[in-house]
């Protein structure tokens, strides 16, 4: 190993996109056997150091040299000759292609007769899974894997390229607790191999699990180059804000004033998930679904939103049963779902801000089939000042917003409909901490202002600050409801929050892996 | 494996509508001579120049693209190969051939990838454009073709019982499958029209292979023209009008996805033989030209509805 030559330097790069400064001479460098955590809000330049890197993206300015060497074109060939492999958030897999097709996407395996050999690439699939230790069936199609094996197979298509860098975008985000574990394992191996990893996550535990030194950036700019022993949670989430902050464990939660009943759920179950959840939902309540991924959270929002079908059970909204059948009649109900896919789900990203916003209430806002403009615009204009929405102007395309902007876009979106019940799904993924605890108190606010909310999260600091109670969700049943105070730790000092946060989110996570046990023991 | 078949049955419906429909024509049009080889070997003559083309489109979808200038390609094609041939001998009307698919291919594909313009524009107006020329150069007359080799090669010839045409079918199809499932360049098709943007991260040059996939398009398009031209031993710009429709149900009725990522040649080749067989069926029951319209369009639109996936 050659410990003096960098794996990757990055020096003075610069681009802009369109008049925006994306990176302003950032230098960057991750040396081999280490690994590098890149860390920084929403449009700090994360994504675009990391395409520039890869050949995605041409620099405007600056050199990259892998291993001492120069990069002298950039394309994502060119990268990938230089040893640098990379997994993307959720862009670089084929859905019509299988998993092992898509590992080996322009690597194929060739039979003798030069012909493509899609057992031998299925054998090695499987073979990079095992040293995974996760499952995953090869020859499954993308398109018809859930979140976690779609992460899991950008993963193995990363590593399969036996690459000297390897960059890991959020690889995190979809998986269980158990796979984060079993990836950590693997990338310690890599590390001693000499292999130069680049880990991006929004999850400082992982990031103080798993790291050597961090590069936090800011506004397109290089904050600092540390080791993580020199930079505790509280010191990086201050330098990727920009200001001090606690996180989330700021933000004030009140007492709720519970209201009349709004929903009630009895032995609602779907065709798959959810199974037998009964619930009830007051007026200024948040109700926070927690479990694991495939708990069957997001399948009871589905069902009350009208994607999915009610097999079974009875829903009443202030007392009436109703059916719902249609997204449409969730709607008339008064259900509002922001939905987990935001890019898919929530938003059309080339249309403007404004037309996003009114895409729900068109009928509402048309006369004689045409839609008055003005009264669309007022009621943007209002959402983006109520939801404190950062965009220049109600025209951009809402592709040009940082994630937890284009968030607030989604929820201004229902709000606009005026529903009593808005659910979240993962209202935070991929947002920065800054917008997070602003999107929680948001949530709070709504509650306050007589709204009743039911929200999903797998990060459950942010549930224990937006919720009232909490429903602990596994194999599509309910499990536990909690409420809130019960999480609280009486042994932790009460003016200490940022520790009785912690020790809530400890609770929580035992009672969530208690409802794991139940499970199967039951299936057994 | 017969279970995953019938497991997987809407995926095969064309299979299976293809014998289903071969055995009700056969019960009940025996005494008409449905069965007779010679009407057999016709249906594969009358559909061999849909099916090349609709090899070639099978690609063509698989990409996310369309190429709607087939069928007037084809009948420019049978005029440049006739006057080729009028002008100096066969070698010249296949090389005036040839030219004339690479031409169109290259320039619909530069439109497509480096203008920028939907394929599905380009192809539109190129059909408009190759029909215009054709009849211009022809003066809108026939032109004959009087070289008995070039008709016995491209299209009229037998080889021993074997048509010509069954050959040419045959080969082109054993190749697009192979090329399709088996090498590199298929791979990239099928990647480039399942998910665009993946398949760019990971490398692929998906302009390239949009303009190779209508390159090629056109070249099968020229084929087919020559094999018309053959066949009826003249160039004429009404040949292959219209074809393009059928050349695009035969990939869909084979399983191939108008929206990219999925295709398969063997299928769209089942597809364009289905379609000539009910055309010779409905022809056999002595259905008028209008009812024929009627009853294809019903069996393609219940065979393409029966393959759908049901959410």
């Amino acid at each position: 190993m050659t410990a003096n030559v960098a794996a990757v330097r990055m020096t003075g790069i610069s681009k802009t996109f369109g008049g925006v400064r994306a990176l302003d001479d950032v230098s960057f460098e991750v040396m081999p056997g280490e690994v590098h955590a890149l860390l920084g809000g929403n449009g700090a330049g994360k994504s675009t150091i990391l395409k520039v890197l890869n050949g995605v993206h041409r620099p405007d300015k600056g050199t990259i040299e892998v291993g001492g060497v120069a990069l002298s074109s950039h394309s994502p060939e060119a990268s990938r000759a230089a040893g640098i492999a990379m997994n993307y958030q959720e862009m670089s897999l084929v859905p019509t292609l299988t998993v092992a097709q898509n590992i080996f996407l322009t690597r194929e395996y060739r039979a003798g007769t030069g012909l493509i050999d899609d057992h031998e690439a299925e054998k090695h699939a499987a073979g990079i899974f095992a040293m995974l230790d996760v499952f995953v069936d090869p020859k499954a199609l993308v398109g018809d894997l859930g979140a976690g094996q779609k992460q899991l197979t950008e993963i193995a298509k990363a590593i399969s390229q036996d690459a000297t860098v390897l960059v890991l975008d959020e690889p995190s985000t979809a998986l269980a607790v158990s796979d984060v574990e079993r990836l950590f394992v693997f990338l310690r191996k890599l590390k001693a191999k000499g292999v130069a990893i680049i880990y991006v996550s929004h999850r400082m535990d992982e990031i103080a699990r798993i790291a050597d030194r961090a590069t936090i950036l800011r506004d397109g700019r290089h904050v600092i180059t540390a080791p993580l022993s020199e930079l505790p949670i509280d010191t990086m989430i201050e330098h990727i804000v920009g200001r001090r902050s606690k996180g989330l464990s700021d933000v004030e939660r009140g007492l709720a004033v519970k209201g009349d009943v709004l929903l009630e759920l009895d032995n609602v179950s779907g065709r798959h998930k959810p199974e037998n959840v009964s619930l009830t939902l007051h007026r200024g309540e948040v109700l926070g679904l927690a479990g694991l991924l495939g708990s069957g959270r997001s399948s009871l929002a589905r069902v009350m939103a009208g994607i999915d079908p009610v097999a079974r059970g009875e829903i009443r909204i202030q007392g009436r049963a109703v059916t719902i059948r249609k997204p449409g009649d969730a709607i008339a109900a008064g259900v509002a779902l922001v939905p987990e896919a935001r890019a898919t789900q929530g938003i059309i990203p080339d249309h403007s801000v404004a037309s996003n916003m009114i895409l729900a209430v068109i009928d509402r806002l048309s006369k004689g089939g045409l839609v008055d403009t003005k009264v669309g615009n007022d009621l943007t204009d209002a959402q983006i000042e109520r939801l404190r929405v950062k965009t220049t102007s109600r025209d951009h395309a809402v592709s040009t917003l940082s994630g937890g902007n284009q968030q607030k876009v989604v929820i201004g979106k229902w709000l606009a409909t005026d529903p009593d019940i808005l659910i979240l799904d993962e209202p935070t993924a991929g947002i920065d901490i800054g917008s997070k605890s602003e999107i929680i108190r948001l949530v709070r606010e709504l509650a306050a202002a007589g709204k009743g909310i039911i929200m999903i999260s797998s990060e459950l600091s942010e549930l224990l600050t937006a919720c009232d109670r909490i429903l602990v969700m596994a194999d599509g049943r309910v499990h536990q409801d909690l409420p809130r105070d019960a999480l609280e730790d009486p042994s932790v000092p009460a003016d200490d929050l940022a520790h009785r946060l912690q020790a809530a989110e400890q609770r929580l996570q035992i009672e969530i892996q208690k409802a794991l046990a139940v499970q199967e023991v039951s299936h057994g | 494996m017969a279970n995953a078949f019938f497991a997987n049955w809407r995926q095969n419906i064309i299979y299976i509508g293809f014998v289903v429909i071969f055995l009700v024509f056969a019960v009940t049009l025996a005494d008409k001579g449905f069965l007779n080889p010679n009407n057999l070997l016709n249906i594969v003559r009358q559909t061999a120049m849909i099916a090349v083309m609709a090899i070639a489109m099978t690609f063509v979808l698989s990409a996310g693209e369309i190429d709607l200038s087939v069928g007037a390609v084809a009948g420019l094609a049978t005029v440049t190969v006739a006057m080729g041939i009028a002008a100096g001998g066969p070698i010249v009307g296949v090389g005036a051939g040839i030219a004339t698919g690479l031409a169109v291919g290259m320039f619909n594909g530069w439109l497509t990838t480096r203008i920028g313009i939907p394929s599905f524009l380009t192809t539109l107006a190129m059909m408009g454009i190759a029909k215009g020329v054709a009849m211009w150069i022809s003066a809108t007359a026939a032109v004959p073709i009087l070289s008995p080799g070039y008709s016995w090669l491209f299209g009229g010839g037998n080889l021993g019982p074997l048509p010509v045409l069954l050959l040419w079918m045959a080969v082109l199809g054993g190749i697009g499958h192979i090329v399709l499932r088996r090498s590199g360049f298929g791979r990239r098709v099928l990647a480039t029209g399942g998910g665009e943007t993946a398949a760019r991260y990971s490398g692929i040059d998906t302009k390239a292979i949009k303009f190779k996939v209508l390159v090629i398009s056109s070249l099968a398009a020229a084929l087919a023209g020559m094999l018309y031209a053959g066949r009826l031993q003249s160039g004429r710009f009404q040949l292959g009008e219209g074809d393009e429709l059928s050349v695009i149900a035969a990939a869909v009725l084979g399983g191939t996805s108008l929206f990219g990522g999925k295709g398969t040649v063997i299928g769209t080749i089942v597809g364009a033989l289905m379609i000539g067989l009910i055309n010779n069926g409905l022809i056999l029951m002595g259905l008028e030209f209008s009812q024929q319209l009627i009853a294809r369009g019903g069996i393609i639109i219940l065979a393409v509805a029966l393959s759908q996936k049901r959410s």
